[in-house]
């Protein structure tokens, strides 16, 4: 069993305890809602979009510390980024967690690399990724809502 | 050794022997990284004792046939185990004739069972079944299916903060159209433990039928369904200290002749033409095709082992726990038992200020804990109470106090690392 201070980082902590970008966003242009069945985790992911920059994010919801931080990082992250970049992140973010060969420092992911821990509990991976299928859906204009099962 | 003498040697005078008890559970032995594991989720499946390992490893080496055709020998002795096997747990429910016994896959099937036969053929148009809010979804969703289909009403007994059914409010929503009952004899999220007598006998005084979902009771109490009075009764297996795969319904006899059958195949037909079927009697009306003989021989000798140590024993050792066990937690900072019914069994939820119960479960785990934490599929019962998901701890025959103190003392890592 790793360590849990791989898994709960400090970054991922702080997070939790004060999420950024943590509330409703009036006059949402993109919108999709997140469910995690396994542990009951719900989440909202709301986006101003302009010429294909998002200008803003908010997330709203409950969930696991892994799944807060994971939506409080992310949003902090994309804001500013174009659709198209934040898509890029969602599959570098994603083979982070998933394949045991991808790098742990790739820089491209900057804070997200905090993450990397997860991926020794395979249990949670689905709370980190919640975050990001949900904005995926969202940028999809998929309101149907999303499920991590 | 057998069973017998296995379980002849772990009680006395109604005290159960800890240690010995623990001997006859192989997986207890394990550890989890360096900690020894403590078990804590006997709600979601209970751990097997080695006679019942035993007997299937012997079915399997020695008297494995397909049953009820067979001309020759073994067939006829693997015949006999199954039937022994069904008058097992007749026995073990109190059933008055063990053709009320049905096996099934799990509880699970069993409500579907009903749903399927006695609910289809009786609730139409207009009709209501009444549930209560602490109901698995498994005794949710069956009925959902049912009054989808026939345009019939779910109606939902509430429970009060303490998680306890509110019986005014329960006696109020039977009527005329209401054409079955389907509670939990006790609570897999809360533990409180059902007046399951009380609730048949409102429902019998309009002639109502009642099925008692007995998944969680059956491993913590004597179940006597003729004293409950209950029409149909469900339990699994797999929480009997017995094999996955197998379960059993109880039906009253005038009922399941009654009942059109679950499903087509072999052994629930007398005769087959291509113009006409005509079924088996009970049981084996409801029991198409091959069933899982091995579980269901594992099952007798799961129900032999827990009558082997006694429910007075294995109540009163688990009294102890729960007792110990509500003490310890509600001494912890900031943690809140979700479930204080004043009659509950056996499991305590509980949810930590400012730490999701997924948290508590991946951190305690590194000490070698096993906790199950989320919804526990009871969605309306963490919707009642406010709260996504909470922690669990559920207590079996094996546990002990120690073990309670090792979860108390992973619970203070959780507030480590959460601050």
């Amino acid at each position: 069993m790793s360590d849990l201070r791989e898994l709960y980082q400090e970054v991922i902590l702080d997070h939790n305890r004060s999420p950024r970008n943590f509330g409703p966003l009036e006059g949402a242009d993109l919108r999709a809602d997140g469910h995690n069945p396994l542990c009951g985790d719900r989440l909202s992911v709301a986006l101003k979009v302009e010429d294909g920059l998002v200008t803003d994010v908010r997330f709203e919801g409950s969930g696991c510390a892994i799944s807060k931080a994971s939506a409080s990082l992310m949003t902090e992250r994309i804001k500013g980024q174009t659709i198209d970049e934040a898509r890029a992140l969602f599959d570098r973010f994603h083979r982070l967690l998933t394949d045991q060969t991808a790098p742990t420092d790739d820089a491209a992911l900057g804070k997200l690399a905090v993450f990397a821990g997860v991926r020794d509990y395979p249990a949670r991976v689905k709370c980190a990724v919640l975050a990001w299928h949900t904005l995926r859906a969202a940028v999809d204009d998929n309101h149907e809502l999303v499920s991590t099962e | 050794m057998s069973s017998v003498a296995h379980t002849d040697s772990v009680h006395s005078a109604h005290v159960l022997d800890e240690v010995r008890i623990r001997e006859l559970f192989p997986i207890l032995a394990a550890t989890v990284g360096d900690k020894p594991l403590v078990y804590l989720d006997n709600a979601a499946t209970t751990q097997k004792p080695q006679p019942v390992l035993d007997t299937l490893s012997r079915y399997y080496a020695a008297q494995n046939a397909n049953i009820h055709r067979g001309v020759y020998q073994l067939s006829q002795n693997a015949t006999q185990a199954y039937e022994d096997a069904r008058a097992k747990v007749a026995t073990f429910l109190h059933a008055a004739d063990p053709a009320e016994i049905i096996f099934t896959r799990n509880a699970t099937e069993g409500i579907n069972l009903v749903a399927q036969t006695f609910g289809r053929s009786t609730v139409g148009e207009g009709d209501e079944v009444v549930i209560s809010t602490m109901e698995h979804h498994s005794n949710i969703v069956p009925w959902q299916l049912l009054c989808n289909e026939k345009g019939a009403r779910l109606r939902v007994v509430p429970i009060t903060d303490a998680g306890e059914l509110m019986l005014d409010e329960y006696e109020s929503l039977l009527g005329p159209r209401t054409k079955l009952v389907s509670i939990v004899h006790m609570s897999n999220s809360l533990g409180t433990v059902n007046p399951v007598q009380r609730v048949v006998e409102l429902a019998h005084g309009h002639n109502i039928p009642v099925l008692i979902d007995g998944s969680q009771a059956a491993y913590h109490m004597a179940v006597d369904v003729q004293a409950i009075g209950c029409d149909f009764y469900v339990v699994t297996g797999h929480k009997l200290y017995g094999p996955t795969g197998i379960g059993a319904l109880y039906g009253r006899r005038h009922l399941l002749d009654a009942m059109p059958p679950y499903q087509g195949g072999g052994d629930m037909i007398s005769s087959v033409t291509f113009e006409r079927t005509t079924y088996n009697e009970v049981p084996h009306k409801f029991e198409a095709g091959t069933p899982h003989i091995a579980g269901a021989i594992g099952l007798g000798a799961a129900v032999d082992f827990i009558s082997g140590v006694g429910f007075g024993a294995i109540a009163a050792h688990e009294r102890r726990l729960l007792d110990h066990a509500t003490a310890a937690l509600s001494a912890v900072p900031g943690l809140r038992l979700i479930g204080t019914a004043r009659q509950k069994a056996s499991i305590l939820s509980f949810v930590l200020d400012g730490v999701h119960a997924h948290d508590i479960g991946t951190i305690v785990d590194t000490e070698g804990v096993a906790i199950r934490t989320g919804h526990h599929c009871t969605q309306p019962v963490m919707d009642r109470f406010g709260v996504p998901a909470t922690a669990r701890a559920s207590l079996a025959m094996y546990n002990t106090t120690e073990e309670i103190d090792r979860l108390v003392a992973a619970l203070t890592k959780v507030r480590e690392i959460f601050g």
